[in-house]
């Protein structure tokens, strides 16, 4: 094999994609885990783990550029190269958010509110199943799975507005709870941030797949 | 310190071979020089600029070699106008036209063996055939005809080593602007290979200077000047090697040493004439 | 968009060597297209079919169809010298003629008639402004062409190719004996050229068919394997033997 050199960089770059996408994988579940079960040391936890996330990211842009200058990749090369370069801005996003739900969750002193709105619950289970799967997709090159996946975004819209109108629905009964609805809405709208991202994923798996983004080539 | 680069090993073999090289080349440059050197030493004393204005007849009570000279000159120029353009010509075809390589190799080998022939049988065939059987006598034109045979080689086989040498990028480069073979040939080929072309024309006129044994039974030995410039080429006339070899057969050493002298002049000049043609025309340098 | 050049089923014999495959292939005009293939894959020869260069060689049979312009370049009526007026050629070696830098350029005018001295001046000195050398040179036409350097004595055999006012441009590895910057130059004057001419380029250098072709065509032994454009060949590649190929996977 002539490029045994960038077969080597080139493995070493998705060894730690795949590093990352375990960690992000982990970030939200505890997230989810410390939403449900009120665990304050979980979501401390979280956030510390955040700077290795965003450590692994730099070291993958690294090889990535390193691969770009020395070995002017093209075709899936490229294509592999230039996903990496996109997926881990998602995935970085992803690890900050559920940071910043974390960050909520020890803020939030009155656990026993934690359980009020029940889609908020069902948006982190939704979340957790979305990050998993299209994490899955992408390390298969399943463009199919990928693309059932991006659908679960619809579903992830629906409950988002179903937990504005909860909101609205606890504001209008409570008065006293105001800094708390805020809180919920902010967490609903960091999951709904992360099905965002998710779908940004599948996208880019399509990209690898075909050179098209939303059916425009981008190569 | 068993890593040094510092101690300096004498190869043995290595210096044997190298002296060896050293003195071949001095003994090569050693022995032109005693040649030139006792020509040189028998010649001068001996020379008197008269011996080359003036032909030898016992009525006039003259001794000289201007005959000689001119005849020489008049053999060098007709045979060079029979062989060059035969020569040249034979030499582009074979390099540049034909496609049929076991042709080309056989021409190739004739070529090598007419070189090698011993220049006496070129006589004994120029004798018998352009003198007997073409009823050309003994005559400056059986002569040159005779030497023209015997130089072709030279001139054939030094232009095809030129044509050779001229990058086969020159030739893509004119085809592939659309030029003919023939208009690629004159303006790009020939320009190019002049210098090796003049250099084969220039040993083949030394071959002819010097031979004797191909003109003695060709154009004969007669030393007395043209009257006709045209008509000079059906009468027979002796060279200075010609000349030369009688002087020594009657044992006038004086005389011999001259026209010794007059050669040795004449070969350096043409050797020198064709470092400076090759030069000048040397259009493969990048200088200006 | 105009094919200038349509190849059919070409087939090509050097003695028993099949070098070219039915290939088939269409140069469009105005547009750079690039041959890419490992050594041997045929690349040069299709290319130096393309104005007749493979006359030249022993024992070759040529079995197929070259379009050029409507018109067929291996028909008999055909006048290779007008051929080549229309159809120019780039060789991999520098290849300018030990003679002056005015002469290289007016070498091919003189072929087809011109003789007139300041219609001459006039092409040579275009001639050289397109190759982007007239600068360099301008005070030094009569002097040897052989004293330039590499690059400029490639950009001399490119003035020297447009001097005839060819349609087509044909450059065999031009940049190959090149170094980098001389190498940037030439390609640069390539997408100049392409407004005016139609350039098919045979490279090794694999970076410089993805910078400045429009179309790119991959050849492997003596088969022309992909062919499109030069975007879709580096970036999406449909076959998996010019994937292997240009991603440097191959054998």
């Amino acid at each position: 094999m002539p490029r045994s050199q960038f077969d080597q960089e080139l493995n070493k770059m998705h060894v730690d994609l795949d590093r990352m996408c375990h960690l992000v994988v982990l970030a939200i579940e505890n997230c989810v885990t410390a939403f449900r079960e009120q665990d304050y040391e979980l979501a401390r936890d979280i956030i510390h783990g955040d700077k290795q996330i965003n450590d692994v990211e730099r070291s993958i842009e690294a090889k990535c550029l390193s691969l770009i200058l020395k070995q002017q990749p093209v075709a899936s090369d490229l294509r592999d190269v230039s996903t990496a370069l996109k997926v881990v801005t998602d995935l970085e996003r992803i690890g900050d958010q559920s940071a910043d739900i974390a960050e909520l969750i020890l803020e939030m002193k009155e656990m026993d509110s934690f359980l009020m709105i029940g889609h908020i619950q069902d948006m982190a289970k939704i979340a957790t199943k979305m990050v998993k799967e299209a994490l899955d997709a992408f390390h298969q090159h399943d463009l199919k799975h990928a693309l059932e996946v991006k659908k679960m975004d619809i579903k992830m819209d629906e409950l988002f507005d179903q937990v504005k109108e909860d909101i609205i629905q606890m504001i209008k009964e409570s008065n006293d709870k105001g800094d708390l609805t805020i809180n919920f809405l902010m967490i609903a709208k960091y999951f709904e941030r992360i099905g965002d991202h998710v779908v940004n994923i599948c996208e880019w798996i399509e990209f690898n797949q075909t050179g098209k983004l939303n059916n425009t080539r981008l190569i | 310190m068993n890593n040094t680069i510092l101690e300096k090993k004498k190869r043995v073999s290595d210096q044997i071979l190298y002296a060896l090289i050293q003195l071949s080349s001095f003994l090569s440059i050693f022995i032109l020089l005693v040649i030139i050197g006792y020509i040189l030493y028998r010649g001068i004393p001996a020379f008197d600029f008269s011996y080359l204005v003036n032909t030898t007849s016992i009525i006039n009570d003259t001794v000289g070699i201007l005959p000689n000279i001119v005849n020489t000159l008049y053999i060098v120029i007709v045979t060079l106008l029979i062989a060059c353009p035969i020569g040249i010509g034979g030499a582009i075809y074979l390099n540049e036209y034909t496609k049929n390589k076991k042709f080309v190799s056989i021409i190739s080998f004739t070529t090598e063996v007419l070189a090698g022939i011993p220049s006496i049988i070129y006589g004994l065939f120029g004798m018998l055939f352009f003198g007997s059987f073409c009823h050309l006598n003994f005559s400056i034109l059986t002569g040159s005809l005779t030497l023209a045979i015997m130089i072709l080689p030279i001139i054939s086989r030094n232009t095809q080593t030129a044509l050779e040498c001229v990058p086969k990028s020159y030739r893509e480069a004119a085809l592939g602007i659309g030029a003919t073979k023939w208009y690629m040939i004159r303006t790009v080929l020939l320009p190019s290979a002049i210098p090796g072309i003049l250099t084969g024309v220039i040993l083949a006129m030394g071959r002819i200077v010097a031979e004797s044994a191909a003109l003695l039974f060709t154009a004969g030995s007669v030393a007395i000047l043209p009257t006709n410039i045209f008509g000079h080429l059906l009468s027979s006339g002796g060279t200075l090697t010609i000349q030369l070899y009688l002087e020594m057969a009657k044992g006038n050493y004086e005389v011999s040493f001259v026209i010794a002298l007059v050669l040795v002049v004449i070969v350096l000049g043409l050797n020198m004439l064709a470092k400076w043609i090759s030069r000048r025309f040397d259009v493969n340098k990048g200088d200006n | 968009m105009e094919n200038k050049i349509e190849a059919r089923h070409l087939n090509l014999y050097y003695g028993q060597k099949h070098a070219l495959k039915d290939v088939s292939l269409d140069i469009k005009e105005n547009k750079i297209t690039a041959f890419i293939g490992p050594s041997g894959c045929g690349k040069s020869t299709f290319l130096k079919t393309l104005n007749r260069m493979n006359d030249y060689v022993d024992n070759v049979k040529i079995e197929g169809d070259v379009i050029l312009d409507g018109e067929d370049i291996y028909d008999s009526r055909v006048d290779t010298t007008l051929l080549r007026k229309k159809v120019g050629m780039v060789f991999q070696q520098p290849n300018p003629f030990p003679m002056s830098i005015y002469d290289n350029v007016a070498y091919g005018p003189r072929i087809h008639g011109i003789k007139n001295k300041k219609q001459l001046d006039k092409i040579v000195e275009d001639s050289l402004k397109a190759a982007a050398l007239y600068d360099e040179v301008s005070d030094r036409l009569h002097s040897s062409a052989l004293g330039l350097s590499g690059g400029q004595q490639q950009r001399l055999c490119i003035a020297r190719a447009l001097a005839v006012q060819p349609e087509v441009i044909l450059l065999d590895e031009p940049t190959s004996a090149l170094d980098p910057i001389s190498t940037l130059k030439i390609e640069e004057l390539l997408l100049q050229l392409k407004d005016q001419y139609t350039i098919a380029i045979v490279t090794h250098n694999m970076q410089q068919a993805s910078r400045i072709a429009d179309y790119t065509a991959f050849f492997l032994v003596g088969e022309m394997v992909e062919y499109g454009p030069t975007k879709d060949v580096f970036g999406m590649p449909k076959d998996k033997r010019t994937e292997d190929y240009i991603t440097g996977r191959f054998g």
